[in-house]
C-alpha cells in the first residue's frame, strides 16, 4: 500500500470537514468539522514526513495538535457563552457583527 | 521737546487703548481721559512748534527705531517735525481737543461712550503718526490707522442699517484709492530704493517722466480716496451717518485733508511733471463744482455741510495742483476750513441736539431765538465759508481763485472760472441752508422743544468761531511766511489774465449775489416735502448719478462675477469634490453588503480563497 492512499484519505476528510462547515448550522458540529479539517492536515504531515523520510512534518503535526487543542478549550468556551445569551446553538443566531 | 515727539502719538494711543481695554470700569472718568490725552498732545505740539521756530534750518528728523530691516528695504520709524508737519499737528490737536470736549457733552447719555473715546484717541494717534512720519511707510501706516478709525465711528452706531451700511461702503471706497497709494509706495521703493521723504525728493530728478506721472497719478488716487474727491467722492456724505463730532473731527477738519497732505508732502514729485499738475487742478475743478451743485439740492443738514466739505477740499486740490506758492495757500485754506467747518458741524450737532436729532433743514427754522450761541457761532462759519472779509475763508479761498487765474494759458479762464462759479455756489446754498436753519417761520415737527446745548458744548464753538474769525489774518500774514520752505519752485509765475483787484471784486460780487439769491428765495422758508423739479435740480437731488453710475458700471459687473465665480466654485470645484466623494461612498455603500454576518459565507469566502491561491500556484507550477 503507497503512502499515496493516506493522502487521498486525508483529502476526503479535509472535503468533508469544509463541506460541513459550510452546510451545518449547529456550532458543535461545525467545530468538530474544523477538527476534522485539522486531522486531515495531520495525517497529510505524518504522511509527507514518511515519504520524505524527514522528521519535519511529524514535528508540524505536533504542533497542530497542540494549537488544536488549545483551540477546542476557548471554542467550547465560545459557544457556550453564545448558548447562554442566545438560548441557541446555532451559528446563524449570531450575526450581528455586520455591515 | 522737539526729541520726544513720539510722545505726541504715544499719548492719544495710550490712552485710546487703555479705554477700548479697561471696559466699563473706565465708564465714569474715560471722556475726561479722552479729552486729556489729545489736549497734552496740543500743548506738547505747541512747545514743540515754538522750539522748532527758534531753529534756523526748520527741521527735525529723528528715527527711532528700524521698523523694516529687509535686504535692500530699510524702513525707519522716524518721525519728522517741519513746517507743514507743525501746523498739521496744531490743527489735528488742536481743533481735535476742542471736538473731544464737545463730544464729552454730546455723547453724555450714549452707553458706549467709552469705547468712542478710544475710537477718537486711537483715531489722533493714527492721524499724527500720518502727518509727522518721515517716509512713506510711516504715512501708510497712520493712512490705514485713520481709515480703520473712521470707519469704526461711522459704523458706531452699528444696529442702524444705514450706519452700518454707511461704514463699509466708505471702508470700500478707501480700499480703492488705498490701492493706489500702496503701488505708489511700491513704485517709489522699485525705482529709487528708499521711501525716506528727503531721499525719494533727492532722486525725482532721475525719474523719466512717464514714471513721474504714473507715480503722481497713483498717488492722487489714494489722495482722491481719502479726501472724496472725483471719482471716489460717494463715501464721504454717507459718512455723515455717523455721531457728530465724528463728522465734525473726521470728515471736515482732519481726516479728509489727509489727501491734501499727501499731495502738498510730495510736491516735488507733482511739481516734476505740469500733465500732471493739470490732472490735480482738473480733479479739484471738477469737484467743488460737483460739491457746490448737490450741496445746493440736499435737504439733511449734515449732509449739505458733507457736500461743502468736499467742495471744499476741491479747492485745496486746485490749489496743490498749481504748484509753486500755491501749495501753501491751499494749507492755509485747508487750516481755516478745519476751523469753520468743525464749527458748523459742531453747530449743527447741537441744532440736532435741541431738535431730538431732527436733521431735515426743511423742518427748522427760528431757530435764532431759541439757540442764541449756536446761531451766532454758525454765523461765523457761514461768513467764513462764504467768503466775506474779515473772516478767513476770503483769506484764503480768494488767493486760490486768483492763483487759478495764473496758469498762463487758456486754462486759467476754465479753472479760475470753476473756482470763481463755486464760489458763488457756495454762498447760495451755505446761505439757503443757514437762513432755512435759523431764519423764517418755525417748521419744526410737533412736540419739538429746541434749547441751547450745554456749555460744555457752547464752549467749543465759541472757540472754533473764533479761530474761525482771526484764522484768516493769521494764516494769510504768518502761517504763509511760516510754509515758505514747503513750496518749491515748480512752474514760473504768470501773470494773472486780469487784474488781481478785478478777481477779488468778481470773487466778493459772486458770493454776495449768490447770498442774496438764497435769502430772497428761502426768506420765507421752503415747502416741506419734495417739489417736482427740472432735470438738474432732480440729477443734483440724486448726487448727479454719481452714485448710480459706480452702480452700474462697477458694482453690478463685480456681483455678476461674484455670481459666475460662486456657480463656477459651487458647480465645477466643489461638483468635482463632492462627486468623488459620493463616487466612493455609494461604491462602499454597496460592497458593505458582502458583509453578512453569516460565518459560513465567510468559510466560503475563505476556501475559495484558498482554493484559488493554490490553483495559482499549481498553475505556474505545472502550467
Amino acid at each position: 500500500m503507497t503512502p499515496m492512499w493516506y493522502i487521498v484519505l486525508a483529502a476526503v476528510l479535509f472535503t468533508i470537514g469544509a463541506v460541513g462547515v459550510l452546510i451545518r448550522r449547529n456550532a458543535i458540529v461545525l467545530f468538530m468539522c474544523i477538527e476534522l479539517m485539522l486531522n486531515a492536515s495531520n495525517l497529510a504531515l505524518v504522511t509527507f514526513s514518511r515519504i520524505n523520510g524527514g522528521l519535519d512534518g511529524q514535528i508540524m503535526a505536533f504542533f497542530a495538535m497542540v494549537v488544536a487543542a488549545a483551540e477546542v478549550v476557548i471554542g467550547l468556551a465560545i459557544i457556550m457563552l453564545i448558548f447562554r445569551t442566545r438560548r441557541s446553538a446555532s451559528v446563524d443566531d449570531a450575526n450581528l457583527l455586520k455591515y | 521737546m522737539l526729541s520726544l515727539l513720539w510722545l505726541l502719538i504715544a499719548i492719544p494711543l495710550a490712552s485710546g487703548l487703555l479705554l477700548l481695554v479697561l471696559g466699563r470700569r473706565a465708564d465714569k472718568w474715560g471722556p475726561w481721559l479722552g479729552v486729556l490725552a489729545p489736549s497734552a498732545s496740543f500743548v506738547m505740539g505747541l512747545i514743540a512748534f515754538f522750539q522748532l521756530a527758534d531753529r534756523s534750518d526748520k527741521v527735525v528728523e529723528q528715527n527711532l527705531y528700524s521698523f523694516i530691516p529687509v535686504g535692500d528695504l530699510q524702513v525707519d520709524f522716524g518721525v519728522m517735525f517741519d513746517p507743514l508737519s507743525a501746523v498739521f499737528v496744531l490743527l489735528i490737536t488742536g481743533v481735535g481737543s476742542l471736538i473731544h470736549l464737545y463730544a464729552v457733552g454730546y455723547m453724555a447719555d450714549d452707553e458706549k461712550r467709552r469705547a468712542f473715546f478710544g475710537y477718537f484717541n486711537i483715531f489722533i494717534a493714527a492721524m499724527l503718526l500720518l502727518v509727522l512720519g518721515n517716509n512713506y511707510v510711516m504715512l501708510y501706516l497712520g493712512w490705514e490707522g485713520v481709515g480703520l478709525a473712521s470707519y469704526l465711528l461711522i459704523a458706531f452706531w452699528y444696529n442702524r442699517p444705514a450706519a452700518a451700511t454707511a461704514g463699509k461702503k466708505a471702508f470700500i471706497m478707501n480700499r480703492v484709492g488705498d490701492v493706489g497709494l500702496v503701488l505708489a509706495i511700491f513704485l517709489i521703493f522699485a525705482k529709487l530704493g528708499t521711501v525716506n521723504y528727503v531721499q525719494v525728493f533727492a532722486g525725482v530728478g532721475t525719474l523719466t517722466s512717464g514714471t513721474i506721472l504714473v507715480l503722481g497719478l497713483l498717488l492722487l488716487l489714494g489722495a482722491c480716496g481719502k479726501s472724496g474727491q472725483f471719482p471716489l467722492q460717494a463715501w464721504l456724505p454717507d459718512a455723515m451717518e455717523g455721531p457728530t463730532p465724528v463728522s465734525a473731527l473726521i470728515h471736515a477738519a482732519t481726516m479728509v485733508t489727509a489727501g491734501v497732505y499727501l499731495i502738498a508732502r510730495s510736491n516735488p514729485i507733482f511739481s516734476a511733471n505740469t500733465t500732471l499738475q493739470t490732472v490735480v487742478v482738473s480733479v479739484g475743478a471738477l469737484t467743488l463744482l460737483l460739491g457746490c451743485v448737490i450741496g445746493a439740492a440736499k435737504d439733511d443738514i449734515k449732509r449739505v455741510l458733507a457736500w461743502s466739505t468736499v467742495s471744499q477740499i476741491g479747492y485745496m486740490f486746485l490749489g496743490v495742483g498749481l504748484g509753486g506758492g500755491a501749495y501753501a495757500l491751499a494749507i492755509i485754506h485747508l487750516l481755516a476750513h478745519g476751523f469753520f467747518k468743525a464749527n458748523m458741524f459742531l453747530g449743527a450737532g447741537s441744532v440736532m441736539h435741541g431738535m431730538q436729532d431732527q436733521v431735515d433743514i426743511r423742518r427748522f427754522g427760528s431757530l435764532s431765538k431759541y439757540m442764541r450761541i449756536t446761531w451766532l457761532t454758525f454765523m461765523m462759519g457761514w461768513l467764513a465759508i462764504i467768503g466775506i472779509p474779515p473772516l478767513s475763508g476770503y483769506f484764503t479761498k480768494e488767493p486760490i481763485i486768483a492763483a487759478a487765474f495764473e496758469r498762463g494759458d487758456w486754462t486759467s479762464w476754465l479753472f479760475g472760472g470753476a473756482a470763481l462759479l463755486g464760489a458763488g455756489l457756495t454762498a447760495f446754498y451755505m446761505t439757503r441752508l443757514f437762513v432755512l436753519t435759523f431764519h423764517g417761520a418755525k417748521r419744526w415737527t410737533d412736540g419739538q422743544h429746541p434749547h441751547e446745548s450745554p456749555p460744555i458744548m457752547t464752549i467749543p464753538l465759541i472757540l472754533l468761531a473764533l479761530g474761525s474769525i482771526v484764522a484768516g489774518w493769521l494764516m494769510s500774514t504768518s502761517v504763509l511766511e511760516w510754509l515758505e520752505p514747503v513750496p518749491l519752485p515748480g512752474g514760473e509765475a504768470h501773470a494773472p489774465v486780469m487784474p488781481h483787484w478785478l478777481i477779488t471784486t468778481f470773487g466778493l460780487v459772486l458770493s454776495v449775489l449768490g447770498a442774496l439769491v438764497a435769502v430772497a428765495l428761502f426768506r420765507r422758508g421752503t415747502a416741506l416735502a419734495p417739489q417736482p423739479a427740472g432735470p438738474v435740480v432732480t440729477a443734483a437731488r440724486n448726487n448727479l448719478y454719481t452714485d448710480a453710475f459706480n452702480e452700474v458700471v462697477f458694482e453690478k459687473p463685480g456681483s455678476w462675477l461674484t455670481r459666475a465665480l460662486v456657480y463656477v466654485d459651487s458647480k465645477g470645484v466643489d461638483g468635482l469634490v463632492n462627486g468623488l466623494a459620493a463616487l466612493v461612498g455609494g461604491g462602499s455603500g454597496r460592497l458593505r453588503r458582502l458583509q453578512t454576518g453569516f460565518v459560513r459565507s465567510y468559510a466560503l469566502s475563505m476556501l475559495a480563497g484558498g482554493v484559488l491561491v493554490l490553483g495559482a500556484l499549481l498553475a505556474v507550477r505545472f502550467g
